[in-house]
């Protein structure tokens, strides 16, 4: 328990030192007088920005965040059982291998369906 | 709990930030001081002798610049993305022993000696709690990213969400085999574990993948897309100024420590000198102060690596990032994990 105690104290204490670094920067920072309100918009590379930033992007990244969750999930389940091995034997390796088995069946299916492909050809 | 503890928790904690913030400080002075002699530079080296007091000035003068929010930003995660991103950064780092802990009474102030211990929280699942607070990281760059509003941001934060996610697999399975022979997920055991032989040499697939993988997850080059300069101007913090700004650099080089600190604790025998018989002969108990040398120690060496590397590669195009991650990384690590359970179960 003490180590939990630890680690929610040193938590607010990090939480604490970002906050406080913040106000103090916004407390002391420099206040231009002849503000120009261009300043504010994004940054282009000088032009006017083009529309607005929150639009459509590519679909891959739905799909790497959907085949990562999948598997994130696997990698959840090998924890506890990589701890209990040496105790469990060869029946708990031989079911994880069916699992891992089942597991890299997924992987060539994403694979194959191209939810790992990057490259388009247009 | 007493309150004798608690005041030792504080001390510890104040060393630990302090320590910390140094090393991230002196840090960027070693990165371009070190990239620049590798570019037969100079470098910083006019605040102070060697330079030495280049980051205050650097601190200085980024908390007095001027702070812009752009104004089609959403203004509440604009300001939290880089704090978020540097508290995730660095609470990762309370569960990192460097040392074994010395006895001590405090010169007296306590009625029987206590066990002090080189590291916050010595927790039971120190491991996962690692790579828990290790998944977090990825929020603060991409809300930075999105919240910014801006073309350049968005790409960024994007790119470094997927390449953050993909790399966690091979990041998070790689390690899978020194959990087994350590038998434990408390990196203190993990470390003792490794008094007679360090883990890079029956893990040496598992240690390469980690290696490149932290290379990944911490956004260096080879891996830096998200903040890739000729592309996207400066990715995810493109927007940022001022301290918000700082607070990102800041973020970026815990992360760096955090994943060397891990390095050496999981394969390069933590606190133990040599990599084989441990200490030989030396009585750690009485000189404790020779374990969090030799760890910091060799926390520098990896850090000089990751210097080396970012200096010396180009950067890899998009799609061979996420081909090695996905199609080369995660197999490897699965197959190590294979193997070295099998090796644990027949033999």
């Amino acid at each position: 328990m003490v180590s939990y105690v630890n680690l929610v104290i040193y938590f607010c204490l990090v939480v604490l030192f970002a906050i406080i670094t913040l106000f103090i920067a916004k407390l002391i920072r420099f206040r231009d007088p002849n503000f120009d309100p261009v300043k504010l918009q994004p940054y282009e590379c000088g032009e006017d920005p083009v529309g607005d930033a929150w639009a459509k992007f590519p679909v891959s990244f739905y799909l790497i965040a959907l085949v990562f969750v999948l598997f994130d999930v696997e990698v959840a389940f090998i924890f506890p059982w990589i701890l209990a091995l040496p105790k469990l034997g060869l029946i708990a390796f031989i079911e994880m291998f069916i699992f891992l088995f089942i597991l890299f069946l997924g992987w060539i299916y994403a694979f194959k369906k191209g939810a790992l492909k990057w490259e388009r050809n247009q | 709990m007493p309150w004798s503890e608690i005041g030792i928790s504080l001390v510890k904690i104040a060393l630990v930030l302090f320590l910390v913030l140094t090393l991230v400080a002196y840090l960027t002075l070693a990165e371009r001081r070190i990239s620049a002699f590798i570019q037969d530079r100079l470098g910083p080296n006019r605040v102070g002798p060697f330079g030495l007091l280049q980051p205050l000035a650097d601190g200085l003068k980024l908390i007095f610049k001027e702070d812009i929010i752009p104004e089609r930003a959403n203004k509440i995660l604009y300001v939290m993305a880089p704090a978020f991103s540097f508290i995730t950064a660095i609470i990762a780092l309370a569960v990192i022993p460097i040392g074994g802990g010395f006895s001590t009474s405090l010169f007296g102030l306590l009625k029987e000696p206590t066990f002090i211990k080189f590291q916050i929280a010595d927790i039971n699942v120190g491991l996962l709690y690692v790579f828990a607070i290790g998944s977090l990281s990825v929020y603060g760059v991409v809300l930075g990213g999105w919240a910014s509003n801006s073309k350049y941001s968005l790409l960024g934060g994007l790119r470094s969400a997927a390449q953050m996610i993909s790399y966690e697999l091979p990041l998070g399975l790689s390690i899978l085999g020194v959990v087994l022979i350590a038998g434990s997920l408390k990196l203190g055991d993990i470390v003792q574990a490794q008094a007679k032989l360090w883990f890079v040499f029956p893990q040496i697939l598992g240690f390469l993948v980690f290696l490149v993988s932290s290379f990944a997850e911490t956004n260096r080059l080879p891996f830096d897309l998200p903040e890739a300069e000729p592309e996207i101007v400066a990715g995810y913090h493109t927007e940022y100024s001022s301290m918000k700004f700082a607070m990102f650099f800041m973020a970026e080089y815990t992360h760096m420590i955090v994943a060397s600190s891990l390095i050496v604790s999981l394969f390069l025998g933590g606190w133990y000198l040599l990599p084989y018989f441990g200490w030989f002969g030396i009585d750690i108990v009485k000189y404790w102060f020779l374990p969090p040398l030799v760890f910091i120690g060799k926390v520098f060496l990896i850090l000089f690596l990751f210097i080396w590397v970012r200096w010396t590669l180009p950067r890899f195009r998009y799609d061979q990032i996420m081909n090695l991650g996905w199609k080369v990384l995660f197999p490897l690590a699965v197959i190590n994990i294979i193997v070295t359970s099998a090796v644990i179960v027949f033999i």
